[in-house]
């Protein structure tokens, strides 16, 4: 293909091997140095796992109970290692299966390439058994798809997915590969791609942009920096730390860019959007200018656009130009890597404290926690908080463990009240809100951190939409840490019906199993909390656990995530109770 | 802001399910492709997409950055009427009696600057190309005489600006 600039035509045939498409991939995912795969066989794509069969020295691949648990387990494990996450599925239902997981990476920006299985050529378009047109179908969701239908465009193919999915704003790749490609021979040889004509991984940083950036940082009165995952993804955590304190900039997260910055560092003021802290929110719409760092103003963030910022200048380090003026208008824009740029901003910006500034941080802080956080993580009332929860794991783990959360009020508070010391450390579904990832992301997470401590806090809801990866914890006996945090509720829809819908609870009350039998089934070492005074001991006994754990809490039925800022709203609005 | 009309001139490579991509950019936005024409470009292998929308210049400078982050795009722009020159082309299908028994068609044909592609004994085609209000004007003379068949494209343009593709191109070569 003439894309691939890296290719040269006149490449010797005697340094290639005639093998068939089916060893090729194998070939090219050892040349990426994968050494990892999640997956499910079927009919289409037989003749790769027959490779996996011989090559298991070298490639590990792990079945999961369901292809969506394959991809949220590629996806954890980028997340973690940064490396690129690898799913494999058969065609039709497999393919279909891995579409969840596919669309929450491409909103979250994870690298994953997608291997999928497809019926022979010759059959495309028959309606075949167990044909799809899962190209077609992921085309929205994908950052890059295609279909393989010869197997010489195997390994150039190959080497384009992962070089796209890794480059630039990383994302998904799905490869569909019809069983024909596979069966048949090709004159194998990988050249790792470099380039792509027609794609611009990150803009070149332009020095203009990043002076007039760095006057309105010197010139502010109350500057305020908002990150988000683009500096863990850009790997700019020391430079965003750098800036930080040279300017003396109040630094809050979105709930991806959590963990890039020490929780604890007396300038990182917390979570902004609906259920962050009170002041990064309300002080959004007080501070002269807003530093947003590789994020991308989602509405979660942002409440009403309308009263969003208006007062401050917006500077905007991002790596996608098509994520610049999309929600808020940028008065400077700066494009490219986030390390590149803050890398150059850093020499710019003067040596500065806003201490002034700062306290009003320190008083909306001290109002909340007032309020709402003692009570959420050191609570007297009977009844067990979910932050009372976190609130021992971060005690038990020395804010050192990988935490991995699903989708609700576990999500909202582990994000709130989890400690970190270290970056890529919080793992959770940011842009879909995929309900069930938790479970097979914190397998990928673990693996792709053998030896850091992996908690999921998951919810009832969630944990049961992809409970069967319990199995795969079981068989390979991955120490993970499973902590539900049980409230017979989908505790977030409820929270919603109780104040938006007029306590019409439809469909939210769950009657749930025995959790602690059903991690007994899958010997899986288990306890279940029901007293506040048991609490510390069950934590500290999961943490110390060398195998895997499953910890059952059970919670509050009817607690709500407090602050809150309603749908629409402006984040100045904010609900502190 | 104020809704116009907006051409968005895409250059790509040549590939399967561009087509598909591209489109999804415009149907998730609820915006509605008025016209779209793919053909070769004045680069060899390099594919045009022109498409015709009408909507906000807000919303056609989103469209054009979200087409070009497609992996497959080399470039994309958006232009007004005013910074394009652009056309249409439709084909006409009459009754052939109708030459014969009247005058008017032969006035018409002249009038618009049509040109007969083909006349056989139950049937002529008549060709137009131009802006599309003078297609529409066309089509309104013959209506009243039956159509038999009518078609058009969609708009082709050039910008009267420069389009710099190939130093793009020569710059990704040189890296």
């Amino acid at each position: 293909m003439e894309t691939l600039k890296a290719q040269k035509k006149d490449k010797k045939k005697s340094t290639a091997i005639r093998i068939t498409g089916a060893e090729a991939i194998i070939h090219c995912l050892l040349a990426e140095g994968v050494d990892l795969i999640y997956g499910y066989p079927g009919g289409a794509i037989m003749p790769v796992y027959d490779e996996l069969y011989k090559f298991q020295d070298k490639l590990t691949h792990i079945l999961t109970r369901h292809e969506q648990g394959a991809t949220h387990a590629a996806q954890g494990y980028a997340r973690v290692s940064g490396r690129v996450g690898v799913a494999m599925a058969t065609s039709g239902p497999g393919a279909t299966n891995l579409v969840t997981g596919i669309a929450d990476a491409q909103i979250d920006s994870t690298p994953m390439v997608c291997i999928t299985g497809q019926v022979a050529r010759h059959l495309l378009g028959s309606d075949a058994f167990q044909e799809t047109d899962i190209v077609g179908i992921s085309t929205p969701v994908t950052k890059w798809n295609y279909q393989i239908t010869r197997a010489e465009e195997i390994p150039e193919i190959m080497a384009k997915a992962f070089y796209i999915a890794k480059s630039g704003r990383p994302g998904p790749v799905l490869v569909d590969i019809t069983k024909n490609a596979q069966f048949d021979e090709l004159d194998f040889v990988y050249e790792k791609c470099t380039g792509v004509r027609s794609y611009k991984p990150a803009p070149e940083p332009e020095l203009s942009a990043i002076e007039k950036a760095a006057e309105l940082i010197n010139n502010a009165k109350k500057p305020y920096i908002v990150f988000g995952q683009g500096v863990i993804l850009g790997e700019a955590e020391e430079q965003l730390k750098a800036l930080v304190e040279k300017a003396g900039i109040p630094a809050a997260w979105t709930i991806l860019g959590l963990s890039a910055m020490d929780t604890d560092h007396p300038l990182n003021v917390g979570m902004v959007g609906m259920h962050g802290n009170y002041g990064p929110n309300v002080l959004t719409n007080e501070c002269d200018v807003l530093v947003a760092i590789g994020m991308r103003f989602d509405d979660r963030v942002t409440g009403n656009l309308e009263t969003y910022a208006k007062q401050a200048k917006v500077i905007h380090f991002e790596i996608d130009p098509a994520e610049v003026n999309k929600n808020v208008k940028a008065d400077v824009a700066v494009l490219g890597n986030a390390k590149e740029t803050l890398e150059l901003l850093l020499p710019l910006v003067n040596k500065n404290e806003h201490k002034e500034w700062l306290a009003e941080f320190e008083a909306k802080h001290k109002i909340e926690y007032d309020t709402l956080i003692e009570k959420d993580i050191y609570p007297t009332k009977p009844g067990l908080t979910m932050g009372e929860v976190i609130e021992q794991i971060n005690v038990a783990s020395k804010h050192k463990a990988v935490i991995v959360s699903d989708v609700g009020q576990h999500q909202m508070i582990a994000c709130r009240y989890a400690k970190f010391k270290q970056t890529k450390s919080n793992i959770t579904s940011g842009g879909l809100g995929t309900m069930g990832f938790a479970l097979p992301a914190a397998i990928g997470a673990k693996m792709g951190a053998m030896d850091r401590e992996v908690v999921a806090i998951i919810g009832d809801g969630g944990y049961q939409m992809t409970i069967q990866e319990l199995g795969v914890i079981f068989q390979h006996n991955l120490p993970v840490k499973i902590v539900v945090l049980n409230n017979d509720h989908l505790g977030m829809v409820r929270q919603w019906q109780e104040l938006f819908f007029e306590r019409r609870y439809a469909s939210t009350v769950m009657t749930n199993p025995d959790f602690v039998k059903i991690a007994e089934g899958y010997h899986i070492k288990s306890r279940r909390v029901v007293e506040r005074s048991e609490l510390k001991d069950a934590v500290e006994e999961m943490m110390a656990s060398k195998d895997p754990y499953f910890l059952e809490v059970r919670v509050e039925k009817e607690d709500n995530v407090f602050p809150m800022v309603p749908t629409g709203a402006s984040i100045s609005d904010i609900i502190l109770k | 802001m104020e809704k116009q009309w907006f051409t968005i001139s895409v250059y790509s490579e040549n590939h399967v399910g561009l087509l598909n991509r591209i489109s999804g950019i415009f149907l998730k936005r609820h915006i509605n492709i008025e016209s779209l024409n793919v053909s070769k470009s004045e680069i060899d292998g390099v594919s045009k997409f022109t498409i015709v929308i009408y909507s906000t210049e807000d919303w056609a400078i989103k469209i054009v950055n979200q087409i070009e982050k497609q992996v497959e795009v080399i470039k994309a722009y958006y232009h007004t009427d005013d910074e394009t020159i652009y056309q249409e082309s439709a084909l006409f299908k009459v009754a052939s009696h109708l030459l014969f028994d009247e005058r008017q068609i032969q006035n018409i044909i002249k009038e618009h600057h049509s040109q007969i592609v083909t006349v056989s004994r139950e049937f002529f085609v008549l060709a137009k190309t131009g802006r599309r209000h003078e297609i529409d004007e066309m089509h309104e003379a013959l209506e009243p005489y039956g159509i038999m068949q009518f078609v058009r494209t969609g708009r082709i343009a050039v910008s009267k600006d420069a389009m710099p593709i190939t130093n793009i191109l020569a710059e990704f070569q040189n890296q």
